[in-house]
């Protein structure tokens, strides 16, 4: 992969630059919490931010959109033709490695229609980080990446080491060539193998995942499960959060007066009590406790049955967010019996 | 652009008729005829049938693949979408897409004996298997068809499986917990009792699908393995609430599987070593 530099004085006068190829977006605080915005004033990006509340999927899934319009008389058309094209800035390694399985999980086996055309056009410019108390992307492996991103920026200081990592990232390198030094020294590359070195250290959070789901599977009539099932609120605010979680479900709305009605996909949790309920009133995950279960199972082992991997990676938000201490590495600790802090 | 799999195909209503009380059996057709031939199934997979302005909902689809041009399903009022369904009249516009679920393992069906066991309403996918195996009868050994409802006039396709028990190569053996009628001709009592009738069955060359009420299961299950059908050998479909049928929106996620995907059909194996299927 072929990488340049680029003196951190330019990073806004090239990111503004690159308004000629779409929007560009990029993490920016507001209040306690960072959000990935559109950019309008570049001293307002967060180069520091670690977990924008809401995580990439939300350009790829939006949290609701229209599917189809339709007509009294029975016509119906396509909701969704076209997706402004969004340069997405200061997308981490751990949210690639997401937005990599939601690759899987809806380009292959009946291709996603509305995933793939939202897809194509968010091109996306990674950033190296730092992590906090709540990364944990080291035990996955999830804190590098080597593909997934158009261009991607590693941060030395006091210039980017800026990898290109597909011919559309190529395209927006080029776009501002001028402000891009090609040459590369040994001293860059100490530079690098240093920073690497340090920055792969600063992970305080460290989890074992290997045999989650043989864990999964021993415990799962246990009585923890239970304990931790009257703790969860069912709020859903995990699923909202977490980077590879896509559930959503469909409704019809009606038109009013002349308007077209609309067929809308949104965001749905498997939290909510009603997510499995079946015709004739059957609930399949009545009790919280099985929500909860099925939550982990498919996050610690049901992905890994299916993608070789889990569905976490490390990223950090449900330790941040959820109200009641429920979150990967809290449930890795309880299921393997290590200390847990109340 | 790629292609939308979410985007329904118009269909026309052929023909329906109430198969019982509350459930009606639906016959159609792609508008554009040219696509008619184009709709390969297997017997087990189902539909989504889309009302624009009311939602989606799967059905299985209880015609066979051996003829083909004409879709057909068995359809219970029960709520929103099947309650506009039931509103709909021959000639009218439906929106269907799939089909989805992998269905019946069909090929591996070769060669071996038949049972299929149905209780009320899950007839309408067995009907599928049935008609499929009628159609390519010799392709199986010896076919039985177990069809059990709580009375007479709660039997689907009553007349079909009647005039079906004039063929000398399959056993149609059909049953009522209770006749209130007077005039019901065939077995009384629970599906179960029926299995008395099958003879000189090489288990190992068996094969058996079950669809039905949740409570038959079990005792049908106990029967077929008390028989010594291998469990793997042994065919039910199970039913979830599903959005997409595409293994994408989450909702019929059991445990590491997606019902819409990897099922409806599962094996009793499957049932028994994977968590909360059942
Ligand atoms: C693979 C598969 C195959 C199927 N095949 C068939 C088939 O061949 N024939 C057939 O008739 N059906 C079949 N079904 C079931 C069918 O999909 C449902 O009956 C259908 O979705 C009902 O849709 P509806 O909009 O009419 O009902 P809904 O309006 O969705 O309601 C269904 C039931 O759930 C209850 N309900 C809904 N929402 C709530 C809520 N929020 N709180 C409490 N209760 C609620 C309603 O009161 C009602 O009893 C199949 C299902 C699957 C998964
Ligand atoms: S119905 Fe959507 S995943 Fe199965």
């Amino acid at each position: 992969m072929k990488a340049y530099k680029l003196k951190k004085e330019y990073l806004k006068e090239y990111l503004k630059s690159l308004e000629d190829f779409g929007e560009v977006w990029g993490p920016i605080k507001k209040g306690e919490i960072d959000v990935y915005e559109k950019i309008t004033d570049y001293s307002l990006l967060n180069l520091n931010a670690l977990r924008p509340i809401l995580p990439l999927k939300k350009f790829l899934i939006p949290p609701k959109f229209n599917t189809f319009f339709y007509t009294k008389d029975g016509k119906y058309e396509n909701a969704l033709k076209e997706v402004k094209r969004k340069i997405v800035f200061g997308v981490h390694p751990c949210e690639i490695h997401a937005l990599l399985t939601l690759d899987r999980l809806y380009k292959e086996r009946y291709p996603d229609y509305y995933y793939l055309t939202h897809r194509k056009s968010t091109w996306i410019i990674a950033l190296s980080c730092v992590p906090d108390d709540k990364c944990f992307a080291r035990s996955l492996n999830t804190h590098f990446v080597e593909e997934g991103f158009d261009l991607g920026f590693t941060d030395l200081e006091d210039y980017y080491l800026v990898w290109v990592g597909s011919s559309e990232g190529d395209d927006l390198l080029r776009h501002r060539l001028d402000l891009f030094d090609e040459k590369i020294t040994s001293k860059d590359l100490n530079r690098y193998i240093e920073w690497r070195k340090w920055r792969d250290n600063q992970y305080q959070l460290n989890l074992d995942l290997t045999a989650m789901p043989d864990i999964m599977e021993l415990s799962y009539d246990l009585e923890i499960w239970n304990e931790i099932g009257e703790r969860c609120l069912s709020c859903g605010t995990c699923s909202m959060i977490c980077p590879t979680c896509t559930c959503f479900n469909i409704a019809d709305h009606l038109g009013i007066d002349d308007e077209p009605g609309r067929r809308e996909r949104f965001w749905d949790s498997c939290m909510l009590k009603i997510f499995a309920l079946v015709a004739g009133g059957h609930n399949f995950r009545e009790k919280r406790v099985d929500r909860v279960k099925l939550w982990y199972t498919h996050k610690l082992k049901a992905f890994i049955t299916e993608f070789g991997k889990p569905a976490c990676v490390g990223c950090g938000r449900c330790i941040a967010n959820c109200p009641v201490n429920i979150n990967v590495a809290e449930i890795t600790k309880i299921l393997k019996g290590e200390e847990v802090k109340k | 652009m790629s292609e939308n799999l979410y985007e329904p195909i118009p269909m026309r209503i052929v023909r329906r008729y109430d198969l019982v009380e509350n459930v009606r059996f639906f016959q159609v057709r792609p508008v554009e005829i040219e696509r008619a031939l184009t709709i390969n199934y297997k017997p087990g997979q189902f539909m989504m049938i889309s009302l624009f302005g009311v939602g989606e909902a799967p059905f299985s689809i209880s015609s066979s693949p051996s003829r083909p041009g004409l879709l057909e399903f068995g359809i219970r009022k029960i709520g929103v979408l099947t309650e506009e369904l039931f509103k709909l009249k021959e000639n009218e516009i439906i929106h269907i897409r799939g089909p989805y679920g992998n269905g019946f393992p069909i090929e591996k069906m070769y060669g071996y004996n038949l049972i299929i066991v149905a209780g009320g309403l899950g007839a309408v996918p067995l009907r599928s298997l049935l008609l499929y195996a009628l159609d390519n009868r010799d392709l199986f050994k010896k076919i039985y068809f177990l069809y059990g409802a709580r009375r007479p006039n709660e039997m689907l396709f009553l007349r079909e499986f009647l005039e079906l028990k004039e063929r000398e190569d399959l056993e149609c053996l059909l049953t009522v917990d209770k006749d209130d009628t007077g005039s019901w001709t065939e077995k009384i009592g629970v599906v179960t009792e029926l299995f008395k009738y099958l003879k000189d069955i090489d288990p190992q060359k068996t094969y058996a699908a079950v669809c039905g009420p949740p409570v038959m299961y079990r005792f049908v299950i106990d029967k077929l393995v008390n028989l010594q059908i291998p469990k793997h050998q042994i065919l039910m479909t199970l039913e979830r609430r599903m959005r997409c049928g595409m293994g994408k929106c989450g909702h019929c996620v059991i445990g590491s599987i997606y019902t819409c995907v990897d099922g409806p059909v599962f094996t009793y194996w499957d049932v028994l070593h994977m968590k909360d299927l059942i």
